[in-house]
């Protein structure tokens, strides 16, 4: 990397004028104002199984295709086929207003055979609507126990979580000839949505263009393509119009992924001196219909580890990874269970941790949010905080991958008049991708972040005509992008160099880039500034295509979060005051949007710990809070002053953010409530229910 | 949504000519932020919808130290909640206005809406279940998931009333004015309210064909203290777990009346006439207020979920004596 970079300092998104402005479109919004293609277009709509599980007798849509707007409609099931869950699709509509699509999708008459269901985790397991249970043993597993002096066990549970983006699931599809298609699609992963569509229609990948410029967020719902996008190009081929199938709050509720629920019995042994010995964890959980409800291991040292766990079969939509798929149940019953064995012995919970941890990252990062929070002077023993108001401390870790790959190619342009445009087939799923793209290239050719953010420097993403690259999940994206965007401007600026080369009669290899200016590095007032530079090129533009380089990133981060919170033990209402989060990622490419990335999954983590969850109904099979009134997501009041600390660890190379910052959240409020309270609420959401009744006071 | 006839006349006689005999033939638009949602969700599909909002009279909000407060059905919980004399004389009604929802919707929202919104019960606003509040034959509550659910006054429905404005307004002693095309009817806001025990498919008295005009509060005598304290899980916007309406007048160092109703605990806002006779003709302490809380569940029948509101009823009823009584 150049020696002077825009890596690393704060850069404003790139787009956050046509953000704020309202000037960028997504896929909600894309109609024929913003692409003529879409005159004409029509509105899709889905109906969906009232009942958790059934058998279709009969399904009629004769009716639905006589009303008035209704250009195309169509069967998704046979008769005789099963439904297995509310809200699995069963057939759509497209008609030219939205409100003649939901007309239609009423007037299509469905005869259901109801089916007995389970909707309850507990229930279906006692059932046996299990899997075999999945065993992981390391060391001597649970005979380890007997080299402990102490042992806590107890039962931690969380809850169905949904991943709620605010831009709902949806595509826009267009036919642009008979065998062309493009389609706008609220998406994390470009290509496979693209490569996917074309197989399900038969068509060769490059006939397929899928564009998402701009998306409020999937958290890992949108990470490949669902159900609708197809649906949405029939109908459109069948009307012969352009199709806009948006899924309503409900239907992202009931049917496009979810985050699996957990109840996990952990028991961790140690010797007296807090020494870790061994750890184990028989777990259970439901991803609805589908699996992957299993738990990652811990991540701190145990010589003897004993894992078990089983998948539960229930009537509800499949689990998708949600923010670090898992990741933050596992953490919350591992590290609740950490403190409550420090109680047992007596230990600080930081100094127990720091002895525990083999991370040599995590324990400077111990040290760093223990000072930052003031653990030393505010911490106190379990118990000892009194009053109706107390408050508490907590603690909580992260590890997680994040590093990148192969897979994609950019392109940089570099015009005669200066300018600079850059092309990749990324998707910015709110993280600011676009402009660690940016970035990527202004550090490749030696540029400013005042150029940057000049009309003369353009970054076009979000397009599959553009070259390919992955999907944004695992965090990933940064790692992935930006030695290939780097790679691209790298080799563009060569180029450029040779012409100035022969123009100072300087070799080559002796120029650099660098804040505008191309200069001899053994003469730096010998140069050219940037558009002197560019003119000197004989053709309008030069080209380069980069991909992905090795030794630019790592994988593999720490992190560790600390939570001051204050209970009222008359109300049960829990206060977070206070979080410091305290993270690295390698090279920080952009510490503005990294400082994000973390609020963000800290706020979701405290929506997760005070107030999420999927409620189902056992008498009806039907989830009874498919709504943001009563799913309840954090909102202002509920965000306290986020502390972030981002280590730059350039020597380690770009590795991903977007998902550890979610992590330890839970697990650190979780822990300060126990602080506070000297009881433990070992439930989540912890909602002033589940408070008062620890503090003993709900009368039985 | 279903399609349906819109009017929006200028005059309550011809809103009142608009109106049906069932509540299936019209409903009234305010602020549409309850009604819009029910029609939305499905819950509903009136024939024709009736616009107050062109209707002047409807809009009046004065004080006089003669008449009291006129609230018009129209006034927003905006002009409420900032209005200079009802925060002083009335604070608890403008704590209410205050802590409904989030600053746009009570742009919205009128009062009178308000007080006739509809229950927030997760099943009643199901589509898919046809409870006992909409026609059905159970009350999937009762058996199932109940923790926002009655605590007081409940069955064979359990709902609890959603409004933050009438527990205070009934602690102000307030009545109401309906009219109808039978006339105008003016009775005490408490009456106003009635139990599914007597009523299932409305939580007032109102019929098909008749609506709120106005709401008028007796300018409170000297020595009046008041207050609402509101529990709710999520402090972004949320509806009640539980809120407490005190109006105390004191002599003396002396309580002589006490007004205590709670919200989110019963299927109507809840008059507590065991928390006021502990409260009166005695010095307002921690512990007296205390003890008004406790008197004011003495006779709670939590459900499977929702015993938690006990205490919680406790606290906030402690708290907002404490409050009106000016000792915190």
């Amino acid at each position: 990397m150049a020696a002077t970079q825009v890596r690393g300092q704060r850069i404003p998104r790139l787009d956050a004028p046509a953000k704020v402005t309202g000037r960028a479109k997504y896929t909600y919004d894309v109609d024929q104002t913003s692409d003529p293609r879409l005159k004409g277009m029509l509105y899709g709509a889905i109906l969906r199984s009232r009942l958790p599980r059934a058998r279709i007798r009969r399904i009629d849509t004769s009716k639905a295709e006589k009303m008035p707007g209704v250009r195309a409609v169509m069967s998704l099931v046979g008769e005789g086929a099963e439904v297995q869950y509310a809200g699995e699709a069963l057939a759509a509509v497209a008609a030219e207003t939205w409100e003649q699509a939901k007309d239609a999708l009423s007037a299509i008459e469905v005869e259901y055979e109801p089916l007995p269901f389970e909707v309850d985790t507990d229930r279906a397991y006692e059932k046996g609507l299990r899997s075999s249970p999945r065993v992981e043993r390391r060391g001597r597993g649970e005979d380890g126990f007997d080299e402990a002096d102490v042992v806590v066990e107890a039962t931690y549970r969380t809850p169905v979580q949904i991943h709620t983006p605010l831009e709902t699931h949806g595509s826009v599809v267009v036919w642009t000839g008979p065998s062309q298609v493009v389609v706008y699609d609220s998406t994390q992963v470009l290509f496979s949505v693209r490569d996917s569509l074309a197989r399900e229609l038969n068509l060769p990948p490059e006939n397929v263009q899928v564009i998402c410029e701009y998306m409020g967020g999937g958290f890992g719902s949108k990470l490949w393509m669902q159900h609708y996008t197809p649906i949405a190009a029939r109908l459109s081929r069948k009307a012969g119009a352009p199709v806009k199938l948006m899924l309503s709050r409900e239907e992202d509720f009931l049917a496009t992924g979810n985050n699996p629920d957990a109840v996990q019995t952990i028991r961790i042994g140690a010797k007296k001196d807090g020494t870790f010995v061994a750890f184990s964890r028989r777990s259970y959980g439901t991803g609805g219909v589908g699996g992957g409800a299993d738990l990652p291991a811990p991540v701190y040292r145990f010589p003897h580890l004993y894992l078990e766990h089983v998948d539960v079969t229930t009537n509800a939509g499949p689990a998708a990874p949600l923010r670090a798929p898992k990741w933050p149940q596992a953490a919350f019953g591992v590290d609740s269970a950490i403190d409550e064995l420090a109680a047992k012995l007596g230990m600080d919970p930081v100094e127990l941790r720091i002895k525990n941890d083999p991370s040599e990252i995590r324990r400077k990062e111990w040290q760093i949010g223990a000072e930052r929070i003031g653990w030393k002077e505010k911490w106190r023993p379990w118990g000892s905080h009194k009053g109706v108001l107390r408050r508490g401390l907590g603690c909580g870790a992260s590890a997680w991958g994040g590093g990148g790959g192969p897979g994609s190619v950019a392109e940089v342009e570099i015009f005669r008049d200066g300018s600079v445009v850059v092309r990749l087939g990324t998707q910015d799923i709110g993280t600011g991708t676009k402009t660690v793209v940016g970035i990527a290239a202004a550090d490749g050719l030696g540029l400013t972040p005042e150029f940057l953010r000049s009309d003369q420097f353009r970054v076009y993403i979000g397009d599959t005509r553009l070259g390919r690259s992955g999907g944004s999940g695992g965090s990933t994206t940064a790692a992935s992008v930006y030695p290939a965007v780097y790679d691209a401007a790298d080799k563009a600026l060569a180029r450029l160099k040779e012409f100035v080369a022969k123009k100072l009669g300087v070799p080559a290899d002796r120029l650099v880039s660098q804040g505008g200016r191309i200069f001899d590095k053994q003469n730096p007032t010998k140069g050219l500034t940037w558009g002197e530079a560019t003119r000197l090129l004989p053709t309008e533009a030069i080209s380069q295509r980069g991909e992905w380089r090795p030794g630019m990133t790592g994988s593999g981060v720490a992190g560790c979060q600390f939570a001051e919170v204050e209970v009222d033990t008359e109300t049960g209402i829990v206060r977070v005051v206070k979080v410091v989060a305290v993270h690295d990622c390698g090279a920080v490419i952009n510490r503005l949007t990294a400082e994000s990335q973390v609020i963000g999954g800290v706020t979701q983590g405290i929506s997760f710990a005070l107030l999420e969850g999927r409620l189902m109904d056992w008498q009806t099979g039907l989830m009874i809070n498919a709504d943001l009134e009563n799913y309840k997501l954090a909102g202002a009041f509920e965000v306290p002053e986020i502390d972030v600390v981002l280590l730059d660890m350039p020597e380690r190379g770009v590795i991903g953010l977007g998902e550890p910052p979610i992590i330890p959240t839970a697990a650190a409020i979780a822990n300060a409530v126990a602080n506070a309270l000297g009881v433990r609420v070992r439930e989540l959401p912890i909602t002033p229910d589940k408070v008062l009744k620890a503090l003993g006071k709900v009368p039985s | 949504m279903r399609s349906f006839e819109y009017a929006k006349p200028s005059s309550v006689k011809s809103v009142l000519s608009l109106l049906g005999r069932s509540f299936e033939q019209a409903k009234v638009l305010a602020g549409g932020v309850d009604l819009l949602g029910e029609m939305k969700e499905g819950i509903i599909s009136p024939k024709r919808v009736v616009n107050l909002k062109g209707v002047k009279d409807l809009y009046r909000l004065d004080f006089s130290e003669k008449d009291g407060l006129t609230l018009g059905a129209l006034v927003t919980l905006t002009q409420i909640e900032s209005h200079p004399t009802i925060i002083a004389r009335y604070r608890a009604l403008a704590e209410g206005a205050h802590s409904v929802a989030t600053p746009q919707i009570r742009n919205m929202s009128t009062i009178g809406g308000n007080l006739c919104q509809r229950p927030r019960c997760w099943y009643y606003r199901h589509h898919d279940i046809n409870c006992l509040k909409k026609g059905g034959r159970l009350c999937f509550a009762y058996n199932g998931e109940n923790k926002y659910h009655a605590i007081l006054g409940g069955g064979p429905c359990y709902i609890v009333h959603p409004s933050d404005c009438a527990p205070p307004l009934i602690a102000f002693d307030s009545s109401v004015t309906l009219a109808s095309p039978r006339g105008e009817r003016s009775l005490s806001l408490e009456d106003f309210f009635v139990l599914p025990s007597q009523r299932m498919d409305h939580e007032t008295v109102l019929e098909p064909d008749e609506i709120v005009t106005f709401i008028k509060v007796p300018a409170p005598p000297k020595g009046t203290g008041s207050a609402y304290v509101k529990i709710r899980e999520k402090q972004s916007f949320d509806f009640a777990l539980v809120g407490c309406a005190a109006v105390v007048r004191m002599e003396g160092g002396v309580c002589r009346q006490a007004r205590i109703v709670l919200a989110g605990v019963a299927p109507i806002p809840w008059r507590s006439r065991e928390a006021e006779e502990v409260l009166e003709g005695k010095a307002i302490t921690e512990e007296i207020a205390e003890k008004a809380g406790q008197a004011a569940v003495a006779k709670a029948e939590p459900l499977a979920q929702n015993a938690y509101k006990i205490p919680m009823t406790v606290a906030a009823v402690k708290r907002a004596i404490l409050r009106a009584a000016g000792q915190t």
